[in-house]
């Protein structure tokens, strides 16, 4: 009986890990700024929204990821609800994807994320100039995008780890 | 063709509309929520700032419970860095000692002066300090700015000047009941009026989204007048925007042909605990 009641309990961990994920970034933005690497950054939250909403969208909502976007707005200091819009904006690329998709492959996944991030940074670069008046620094939005292209492979190399892990321990 | 229209139609329908994989919300419903709560956060009515005050507590302590373990790590990095190079940092420091000893002798006789000279025209500078934490330190590409654990309850305004030791270092832009958001002087939407010293120039020293500032809006020949001289820059106090001579930074006067940098005196990676300012400028005339 107790065997069964730390299955479940570990279960129902794994099930939330990816949405754990999700909000310990939004609230933490992991930035790796006390390393002193002058323009290093990525957005690990379109990697992990990209990745989860395109292979197995049961584990990450819509409505978590909206929520999300509202915390990371109020973190960053941008707009409320901008970053909401953005996350939806990747998201419907990916349901898109998925119901255009027979055999999902890596390259074709990795040229939907740079096409995504590019229209995602794209229109946040425009409304926030123009419609937000806030300035914007265009050659480190071009290199947040640019590390967040190159490092998708490695994050879904471990996601792909990671699901797998879920998936035999709820099907257990 | 028209087979093929129908298709990306009925993709495109099935992305946006279609509630599966257990989705409580259809993905248009989110996005016209989030256009919704964008449009509504530009209206400044009472009920609105209110929700947004509210949420801004709860995200704000949330945030810094969830970046301890990070800030940990980034201490225990700040320690390793300083245990390494610790006798290099005294020796230095033991040079710069002597030649400040010296220095202190000649300021401490400046500041009598200059308190002499200020009654003399009846101009007095009083200053309430408040002593706050650094609960979010986030270096976003959005946004160069710090959340503070001090808000209107302890009469926090906007406006307010953010000093870290005597170095001056941003001004408050959000004011939330218990916290506030400061924004830095490195952000590009920052702007404020200084002086640069020992040539007397005055200027508008704005952030660059790095971590240094850029001096516009000058005379074109201040920089025949550098001449490779230590130039340090102040706050000139116009605007009564923050009191004057608030040191910010030195310029870097061996690439000035090339850019206008200035090095800020405080490394805005690293605050922990920083002072609120309130200066308020009388003169008897």
């Amino acid at each position: 009986m107790s065997s069964l009641n730390k299955n479940t309990l570990i279960n129902s961990l794994l099930f939330y890990l990816p949405l754990f994920l999700l909000f310990l970034s939004v609230l933490n933005e992991i930035d790796f700024n006390y390393l002193k690497i002058e323009y290093f950054s990525f957005n690990f939250v379109y990697i992990l929204i990209f990745y989860w909403t395109l292979k197995s969208p049961r584990y990450l909502n819509y409505g978590s990821i909206f929520l999300a976007g509202i915390v990371n707005d109020v973190v960053v200091g941008t707009p409320m609800g901008f970053s909401s819009f953005c996350y939806l904006l990747i998201c419907a690329v990916t349901a898109y994807l998925r119901n255009i998709t027979i055999t999902p492959n890596l390259i074709n996944d990795w040229i939907s994320f740079l096409f995504t991030i590019l229209l995602v940074n794209s229109i946040q670069v425009i409304s926030l100039e123009i419609i937000f008046s806030i300035e914007i620094n265009y050659i480190r939005y071009l290199i947040n995008s640019g590390f967040t292209f190159i490092l998708y492979p490695v994050f879904l190399f471990l996601f792909n780890i990671l699901e797998k892990k879920i998936a035999i321990q709820i099907n257990d | 063709m028209a087979s093929s229209r129908d298709d990306f139609v009925i993709a495109i329908r099935s992305a946006f509309l279609k509630k599966s994989y257990q989705q409580k919300f259809s993905l248009l419903t989110l996005i016209f929520s989030s256009l919704i709560v964008i449009i509504l956060g530009n209206f400044n009515f009472k009920a609105i700032q209110y929700v947004k005050i509210g949420i801004n507590e709860v995200i704000y302590r949330s945030s810094h419970i969830a970046s301890l373990p990070e800030n940990y790590f980034k201490n225990l990095n700040i320690k390793i860095d300083e245990h390494l190079s610790l006798y290099d940092q005294y020796k230095k420091n033991e040079i710069e000692l002597n030649k400040l000893k010296e220095k202190k002798l000649s300021n401490d006789f400046l500041i009598l002066e200059n308190k002499k000279l200020r009654e003399l025209i009846n101009e007095t500078i009083q200053s309430e300090d408040v002593y706050a934490k650094v609960l979010v330190d986030k270096d976003s590409p959005y946004l160069k700015s710090i959340v503070l654990n001090k808000g209107s309850k302890d009469n926090v305004k906007i406006g307010m000047a953010i000093v870290d030791k005597s170095y001056l270092v941003g001004k408050i832009i959000e004011v939330n009941y218990s916290n506030s958001r400061a924004l830095l002087l490195s952000d590009l939407n920052s702007k404020i009026p200084v002086l640069i010293e020992p040539i007397d120039i005055h200027a508008v020293l704005s952030g660059s989204g790095k971590n240094h500032g850029v001096i516009e809006y000058t005379k074109d020949e201040y920089k025949q007048k550098i001449n490779g001289n230590k130039m340090i820059v102040y706050t000139s106090g116009y605007g009564d925007l923050f009191k004057p001579g608030l040191p910010v930074g030195k310029m870097n006067t061996n690439n000035i042909n090339k850019d206008n940098k200035v090095i800020f005196f405080s490394d805005f990676r690293q605050l922990d605990y920083v002072k609120i300012v309130d200066y308020e400028i009388g003169s008897g005339n």
